[in-house]
């Protein structure tokens, strides 16, 4: 589904990635982890088409079709998904509302009709239930005052209305406790089927152990170190990531 | 003949109309006077120094238009409130149109200046009010004050809440080449009273029209005035506003200024404080494109302690609009414990756009709590990739970003079918159509 290859990218005059090689296929959880720095998030940001970021080499490929010249929307619309770190506030705009407009403009350019309200509302109801989240937060300003926890939680509930292919979870972990961490990887597990795949960026172990990934990879210095299965995941949170550092 | 030339000389005529040997002349004289020593003002006062209106007064604008001009209101209903029932004063080329419009009497005056200058029954009214905020010393306002004629009157006695939002309306029709047209408005609303204005003037073509208009309100104690302007006029349309405001002790007063539009638009926004434990608002957006101008210069004077005042305008300018923000805030001596908020956000959305904020906060009493911050910024890149990664294409990103900017005036409109009004003209003016109404 998603070929990554000798991906170079820089901000500035500053390279982050220096060729990275991924390949990921339809139904696999792949985790990205390293270090602070390493270069995991310029990863999920070069993927998803930030223009900060300048591809200086390589390709990401997503079911054939190069996505080098294509704006951050457009991949939306392929089905590619990026969970923020750092959700951005939108105040005066509900997350219904943002929700209706980013499922109809991809059905627009999909060519396919609106969706109804009854229909809109059948799949919030659904979806909302899914991920545990009370119907009343849905009428709120878009992450405004919401908690580290409602924020990553919100992005999951995104990521079920837009049903992407390619969904790449960006330290959905980080200021989560135990409680929501467990609501929101039980909510991608869900979500999980044979046709779509999930990268999963992360510092820690912890996510792994709710949402288990197929691959691991360890992400140092902007380039692929290490390629393991889940094991490797536990070896780096005994070892500690001075062990990739001291053997590169 | 230059404009002054001509607006002096016009008097005489003007004289003809008007009761000459009345209290009300004598203020027109005076009024004159101050203006023919005056002039118009120019870029060297600094009040005016960003705004010029040299290329305006260039125009050979006709000073009392020669014939009656009728509209049709479903030419122009798309400009009213339709939506709700509401009190109606309609003026097209300066002429009260009694068939666009719905006066009343009942309990509450909602009715015509010239009715007002003119019968006894007010006469004690306009001796109380009429002229006593306005400013004798800005020459626009003497301007005005001299060949004040028509316009809104509206008197809400105590304890009484106006029924309904009271719409005043000022159509050009443009079948005079180039209109100057001078409204004057008188609002009182009385001891725990409440009205609800809002207040637009439209041009129907693109002739040339200057509009000079003058607006005095008086809010008694406790009385309680929402007042909103909509400027989002065609780019020949050139509109000074002047307002005054007085307040009585715990009355609240807010004037919401919407600028969408116009080729130059100045509002001069002042409030006075006349008693205790006040509240003033003054709020604003301003969303300007093309060569349009707005200037906001607003004054709070505070002078009476315990009394509050919140300003807080929001800016966005693209192509080569060009935006003015001068708030200041004076605190007499006497106004210990005030509480003056002032902020100003624009947004530059393109280089050649231009906003000079200015901020001037004077205060003579040393207990009081004052802030004022100014920001001049370009759309966050981070919330646009955040909304683009989600399948919103740039445009209605921008737009969503733009209304979440202004999201904080717009929620303080206390009429729920103007603040969709509002948000629908917000998403006209971004050229967006987001599925949902904003």
């Amino acid at each position: 589904m998603l070929s990554i290859k000798n991906l170079h990218a820089a901000i500035g005059d500053k390279e982050i990635l220096k060729g990275i090689n991924i390949e990921v296929k339809a139904g696999e959880v792949h985790a990205i982890m390293g270090p602070n720095g390493s270069g995991k998030s310029t990863l999920s940001a070069v993927i998803a088409g930030n223009e900060n970021y300048e591809v200086t080499d390589g390709e990401v490929i997503l079911d054939g079709e190069d996505l080098a010249d294509l704006a951050p929307e457009e991949r939306a619309h392929k089905g590619v998904f990026l969970s923020f770190q750092y959700p951005v506030e939108i105040p005066g705009v509900s997350v219904t509302n943002f929700m209706k407009t980013a499922i109809n403009e991809t059905r627009k350019a999909n060519g396919q009709e609106e969706m109804t309200a009854n229909e809109m509302l059948k799949v919030i109801r659904e979806k909302s239930e899914l991920l545990e989240i009370d119907r009343k937060f849905l009428s709120r300003s878009l992450n405004e005052g919401f908690s580290g926890g409602e924020k990553k939680r919100n992005e999951i509930f995104q990521m079920a209305m837009l049903e992407p292919k390619l969904a790449i979870l960006d330290e959905t972990d980080s200021g989560l406790d135990i409680d929501a961490l467990r609501i929101v990887a039980n909510g991608v597990n869900k979500l999980k089927s044979d046709k779509n795949a999930i990268i999963v960026i992360t510092h820690y172990q912890r996510l792994l152990d709710y949402i288990v990934p197929d691959f691991v990879h360890v992400l140092y210095n902007g380039r692929i170190v290490k390629s393991g299965g889940k094991e490797l995941a536990y070896e780096l949170e005994e070892k500690g990531y001075d062990w990739i550092k001291a053997e590169n | 003949m230059d404009l002054k030339e001509k607006l002096v000389s016009s008097f005489m005529a003007f004289e003809e109309r008007v009761d000459v040997h009345s209290d009300l002349h004598d203020i027109r004289t005076n009024a004159l006077k101050n203006f023919e020593n005056k002039g118009f003002p120019t870029k060297k006062e600094e009040a005016w120094k960003y705004t010029s209106l040299n290329a305006i007064l260039k125009n050979d604008f006709t000073v009392f238009p020669k014939q009656e001009n009728a509209i049709e209101f479903n030419q122009v209903k798309k400009y009213f409130l339709h939506e709700i029932d509401t009190y109606k004063l309609v003026f097209i080329d300066g002429v009260f149109s009694s068939h666009l419009s719905s006066t009343t009497h009942d309990g509450i005056d909602v009715c015509l200046m010239s009715s007002a200058l003119t019968k006894p029954k007010y006469k004690m009214v306009i001796d109380t009010y009429f002229n006593q905020i306005a400013s004798k010393d800005d020459s626009l306002t003497s301007l005005n004050t001299a060949f004040a004629i028509e316009g809104a009157f509206i008197n809400i006695p105590k304890k009484k809440v106006a029924d309904k939002p009271i719409e005043i309306m000022y159509f050009s029709t443009g079948n005079e080449a180039a209109l100057m047209v001078q409204p004057r408005n008188l609002v009182i609303v009385g001891e725990n009273s409440h009205v609800q204005i809002i207040e637009r003037h439209q041009s129907l073509n693109e002739n040339p029209v200057l509009t000079n208009s003058v607006t005095e309100i008086f809010a008694q104690k406790r009385a309680i005035v929402d007042y909103y302007k909509i400027q989002n006029d065609n780019n020949e349309a050139n509109l000074i506003d002047n307002t005054y405001v007085s307040q009585q002790q715990e009355s609240h007063a807010s004037v919401h200024t919407f600028s969408f539009g116009g080729n130059l638009t100045r509002n001069n926004l002042n409030f006075y404080h006349f008693g205790e434990r006040l509240t003033s608002t003054l709020n604003g957006i301003s969303i300007l494109n093309e060569k349009q101008h707005v200037d906001h210069y607003t004054l709070v004077n505070h002078a009476t302690p315990n009394c509050e005042s919140f300003q807080d305008y929001k800016g966005i300018f693209s192509d080569r609009s060009t935006g003015v923000f001068n708030g200041k805030v004076l605190v007499e001596k006497e106004a210990q414990k005030t509480n003056a908020f002032q902020k100003s956000n624009n947004i530059l959305l393109s280089d050649k756009a231009t906003i000079n904020a200015k901020p001037q906060l004077e205060i003579f009493a040393d207990d009081v709590k004052c802030s004022h911050g100014c920001t001049v910024g370009q759309l966050d890149e981070t919330a646009m990739f955040y909304m683009q990664s989600r399948g919103i294409p740039k445009k209605e990103a921008k737009a969503l970003l733009m209304y979440a900017f202004s999201n904080a005036v717009i929620e303080s409109i206390k009429i729920p079918e103007l603040k969709q009004r509002i948000t629908k003209i917000i998403a006209m003016k971004l050229g967006v159509n987001l599925g949902f109404d904003l």
